[in-house]
């Protein structure tokens, strides 16, 4: 077994060895670039609904609001199939924001939709959603239990 | 010049964060649902020590819209909860607080999946 892990990491270097440094460099790149771009939106809608729909609001209104908001959109360029394009573009750029986790529930959904509303779109919204909502719910209760104590 | 300023550190913060992302995809093996579950874990904690305050007021939505918010909003609502109604409040906080992301990922994922077909991958 032990043999088996290093052979792969053998491997995996003389892959990474193979492939040219102007990709890592690319990618990083445009990461950065949609990333930054995704988070101003988010900036900028949330400075909409602080300064002009909702003045005066709670903070937290606002944050949720923005954070509904950006679901929704995401969610309707998914449906269009715009948001795959931004995903090939973006790498990582597109999965880390909100975004990527509100594509994570669409995305799946859609391409099981076929084998029926129950068990095609229902069942299949959370492959990748799931383990989020998992680890987040449970590390917050973990977190609030610690604070019980201190 | 103030909201240039905003923007950009907006912009650089959101951005390093998703590098940071696309580095662990090239050079690990890592899928999308793990790097995920990387930040979420990543804001819990950062906001569990108190530090994603302040990283918040340097930077805005540049923290709070990767997915490391969604972590530290259901953290600071467990804190929260915790501090307002002990044992209760620190297991429906983190959900109370992350209700918005949750429920709104659910309603509209489930209403646009109805209503669109998949694209064919090219």
């Amino acid at each position: 077994m032990r043999l088996d892990k290093e052979e792969s990491k053998k491997y995996l270097k003389e892959i990474r060895r193979d492939m040219p440094a102007s990709k890592h460099i690319s990618t990083v790149f445009r990461a950065f670039l949609t990333g930054g771009i995704i988070c101003c939106i988010g900036q900028g809608i949330s400075d909409i609904y602080k300064n002009f729909l909702l003045k005066g609001a709670e903070e937290d209104t606002i944050a949720g609001l923005t954070t509904l908001t950006i679901i929704l959109i995401t969610g309707i360029l998914t449906g269009l199939g715009v948001y795959d394009k931004i995903g090939n573009f973006g790498g990582a750029g597109s999965i880390v924001p909100i975004t990527g986790f509100a594509n994570s529930v669409v995305s799946p959904a859609i391409e099981h939709k076929r084998e029926g509303v129950i068990l095609g779109l229902c069942s299949n919204m959370f492959t990748i959603a799931g383990p989020v909502i998992v680890f987040g719910i449970s590390a917050s209760v973990i977190v609030g239990i610690i604070y019980l104590f201190v | 010049m103030t909201i240039f300023l905003t923007y950009l550190k907006v912009f650089a913060v959101g951005g390093i964060i998703c590098v940071s992302g696309q580095i662990l995809i090239n050079f690990t093996k890592l899928t999308s649902a793990r790097i995920l579950v990387i930040f979420l874990l990543l804001g819990v904690f950062l906001e569990a020590i108190g530090v994603f305050k302040y990283l918040k007021d340097f930077a805005g939505a540049g923290v709070t819209i990767p997915i490391t918010g969604f972590g530290s909003n259901l953290a600071k609502g467990a804190i929260k909860g915790a501090k307002e109604s002990g044992f209760f409040g620190a297991v429906t906080g983190g959900v109370k607080a992350a209700a918005a992301g949750l429920s709104g990922a659910i309603f509209i994922g489930f209403f646009v999946a109805l209503f669109s077909n998949s694209k064919s991958k090219t």
